[in-house]
């Protein structure tokens, strides 16, 4: 029996994990004879010699003897007000750095407060590592005091999780779960540890050899099949660049931007993959799906050949699938071969990494531009271009003289400009925050997009601002996902993390009262939060009694110097309270469980697409 | 929908029963059998599973259960080409009068009694779900009091070996 070792395993790619194992070999000729520590020890001296800079957590009971070692460790530890905040911080960092994310939390309740963030990692594909304490061995089972079995719970929303059972085996497990965290498909992964095994001794010697024999992610894509989708790409006439989050993940934007310049086909990018391919470049079209521009709905609807990069033709996409895209032939690319005929049917499966993928792409689309075979797009570009001229994203301003929510998104991403981080909650306000700030670079928007979590922006934003303390980092959040999670506010103000907040204070859970507007006769129940009403809470004195600087914004006039005073200031979180309109709403909309071709640009106004000529 | 049988291979290692077993919950498939044993490689569990599915779930389905890490390799038996076997217990009455009717049940079917009381028979049988069936409907008219059935176990035909190869290797 052979175990594999870092060295056979070298086909993938490397992951931190791998590559601190690597480095610790290469530094020490003489590996020295190993440590005698307790499991405590060897899990934090593991969380060093992977690289972790930063971990998000509160201790508990069954996590106490890892917060031991934590208080003399290298790797800063930032006490949270609530785990779910840690566990969307991590998400946050890694997101922004591309580096693995770890929270950390104690049994039961601390737990399963972390539950929700996992799920969202889960569903966005993002590396994170969870750390969590366990009732010691002999009471699992016996529904102790704080016990919850984490790793039954967190069963389907983790890319793995493990309940180490010896002490032996945390460098091991440890490197197991950063590994699979940030290779392949991304994605979460659970550590149990039961208090008993932090407690035991055990030697402590690095690197540890990797057990993982049945996972083989496949990075390098079928010859074949790429020059299959060269050959489809050379000579469609209508095709499109469907590009999702996977493009970001594999850091293959800069791929990507020279494949669409060599073919000249039109790029859309999903929601998570802003900032994938410049929002300014000429042959972006914008965001597809649910709130996506008129010319990326269309062009998905109407195109011969879709090229999905990263994507997962998710429902918010596709609108009702039978419908969707009815005459295009379909490339699918994804590292994660799951993804690929799941929803939609692939003539052209390609499993890979999408950095390889779109590199091998690049040079089979050139052999055949070689060969005199291009496509002629014309036409495509003549239809998209009055596409875009005559429905380009926009809004009417309130008639009732209230601010406009979609204004100050506008100016808030044109003042900070395209270095800046944008961290979104969920609803209206992140719809507007992807329409209307202009996305230039990668890694410049964080969301929650596959679970749609409310409370994401504020503890994400902190994450991101660890990962980069030099970048302005904005989290626009709504009133009603703000009073989720605005705890992590006094985190911020105590451990110097100057985050700012642009609260887009309709009073309302806006998105909700969108469809009760639209779908639902106009009655709008439970959707007021009070917040406008009755001032409940004053946000800009919520901000200030969490350490906070807090502003208020209510006309247009002021949007601009109240933007600036907080860019301005870089010694602690602000906080603005934009009191805006109620009765804005996200367009264009494609209503759920409807064809895209039912796309409305407006209320009551459907595009004409009927008309045109193809 | 059609039967589909499932050899899958997986390290044996905790909790694996219940990542296979959720996974066909979570994704709408009533699992019709499921059998698990070791192998010849003692660090290497082998599951055969019967599922009622059409082609296009299936796959999506197979191609979930290859993303668990502990998942070796999935191979689906193509029914003609394999040899399947389920294990049945059942203890008939089989009183006086019957006995020897029910005795010639058994030889007819090349089943085992494998214990005897005053007014009942317990029988083994192994076979096909077809073949078991019929010796049930054969059985019942005596009176069936008990039984309990094994999932199928079930191995390719040949001297073709689908426990070999790399990942099972490093296994």
């Amino acid at each position: 029996m052979t175990r594999p070792t870092p060295e056979t395993l070298a086909h993938r790619a490397p992951s931190p994990a791998m590559l601190a194992a690597a480095a610790n070999a290469a530094t020490s000729a003489a590996p020295p004879a190993p440590a005698k520590v307790s499991g405590a020890v060897s899990l934090v001296k593991s969380l060093e010699a992977l690289g972790v800079e930063v971990m998000f957590g509160i201790p508990g009971g069954t996590i106490l003897p890892a917060y031991d070692p934590i208080y003399d460790s290298s790797v800063r530890h930032i006490l949270v007000r609530h785990e779910q905040g840690a566990g969307h911080a991590a998400t946050g960092y890694a997101q922004a750095t591309g580096k693995v994310g770890v929270c950390i939390a104690t049994s039961g309740p601390g737990a399963t407060n972390l539950v929700t963030a996992i799920a969202d990692a889960y569903m966005d594909s993002v590396p994170i590592v969870a750390i969590t304490g366990q009732v010691s061995r002999p009471a699992i089972g016996t529904d102790a005091f704080q016990e919850a079995d984490i790793q039954g719970i967190t069963l389907p929303i983790t890319k793995h999780n493990y309940l180490v059972t010896t002490a032996d085996e945390i460098p091991r497990v440890l490197a197991e779960a950063f590994h699979l965290a940030s290779t392949g498909r991304p994605g979460p992964v659970l550590v149990d540890i039961p208090k008993d095994v932090q407690q035991a001794q055990t030697t402590f010697s690095w690197p540890p050899t990797l057990e993982l024999p049945g996972y083989r992610p496949t990075l390098h894509p079928h010859g074949k099949q790429i020059r299959e989708a060269a050959r489809l790409m050379s000579s469609a006439r209508r095709p499109v660049l469907y590009v999702g989050g996977g493009v970001l993940k594999a850091e293959a934007t800069d791929s990507l931007r020279k494949l669409a310049e060599l073919t000249g086909i039109p790029v859309v990018t999903t929601l998570m993959a802003r900032g994938a391919f410049p929002d300014s470049h000429p042959q972006h079209l914008g965001m597809p799906g649910m709130h996506g521009t008129v010319a990326a709905v269309y062009a998905l609807q109407k195109a011969d050949l879709l090229v999905a990069l990263g994507a997962r033709f998710d429902d918010r996409v596709t609108g009702k699938l039978d419908s969707f895209a009815p005459d295009a032939a379909i490339v699918h690319a994804d590292i994660d071969p799951a993804e690929i005929g799941k929803n939609r049917t692939a003539d052209v499966p390609i499993v890979g990494d999408a950095r390889h993928v779109i590199d091998e792409l690049i040079q089979a689309v050139s052999a055949e531009r070689a060969a005199g075979r291009t496509g002629d797009r014309t036409d495509w570009w003549a239809q998209l271009d009055d596409l875009r001229k005559r429905y380009p994203l926009g809004w009417d301003d309130p008639t009732d003289g209230t601010l406009s929510p979609q204004y100050v998104i506008k100016r808030l991403g044109e003042i900070a400009g395209p270095d800046a981080v944008y961290v979104a909650g969920v609803g209206q306000h992140q719809m507007w925050a992807s329409q209307f700030i202009s996305y230039e670079k990668p890694h410049t928007w964080l969301n929650s997009g596959g679970a749609g979590t409310m409370g994401y922006a504020v503890p994400a934003a902190m994450g991101a601002k660890v990962g980069k303390p030099d970048t302005t980092v904005w989290a626009i959040d709504g009133d009603g996902c703000f009073q989720m999670t605005n705890q992590e506010l006094a985190t911020c103000a105590l451990e110097s993390i100057p985050i700012k907040v642009a609260i887009i204070n309709n009073g309302n859970l806006g998105m909700v009262r969108q469809w009760q507007t639209l779908f639902y006769g106009e009655r709008y129940s439970n959707t007021d939060l009070g917040t406008h009403k009755h001032r409940i809470p004053d946000f800009v004195k919520l901000a200030e009694a969490l350490g906070c600087i807090g502003l208020r914004c209510e006309s247009a006039a002021d949007v601009d110097k109240t933007i600036q005073a907080a860019m301005e200031i870089n010694d602690a979180p602000v906080v603005i309270d934009f009191v805006v309109g109620k009765d804005a709403m996200v367009w264009p909309m494609v209503a759920a469980g409807t064809s895209n071709d039912e796309i409305m640009f407006a209320r009551d106004m459907r595009p004409s697409f009927d008309d045109d000529d193809l | 929908m059609t039967k589909h049988t499932l050899s899958v291979l997986v390290e044996n290692k905790p909790g694996i029963l219940a990542r296979v077993a959720g996974l066909f919950a979570r994704r709408g498939f009533n699992i019709d059998s499921l059998a698990v044993g070791e192998t010849e490689h003692p660090e290497v569990s082998r599951m055969t599973i019967v599922v009622n599915a059409e082609e296009s779930p299936l796959e999506q389905v197979t191609k979930q259960l290859n993303k668990l890490v502990h998942v070796l390799k999935i191979v689906e038996l193509d029914p003609t080409v394999a040899v399947q076997r389920e294990l049945l217990l059942v203890k008939v009455r089989a009183d006086r009068p019957v006995r020897s009717q029910v005795l010639e049940t058994v030889n007819l079917f090349r089943a085992r009694v494998v214990d005897v009381a005053p007014d009942t028979l317990t029988i083994e049988a192994t076979g096909t779900a077809d073949k078991l069936d019929a010796l049930l409907r054969d059985l019942e008219p005596y009176g069936i009091k008990e039984m309990v059935q094994s999932g199928m176990v079930a191995i390719g035909r040949g001297s073709r070996s689908i426990t070999t190869g790399p990942a099972l290797r490093a296994a």
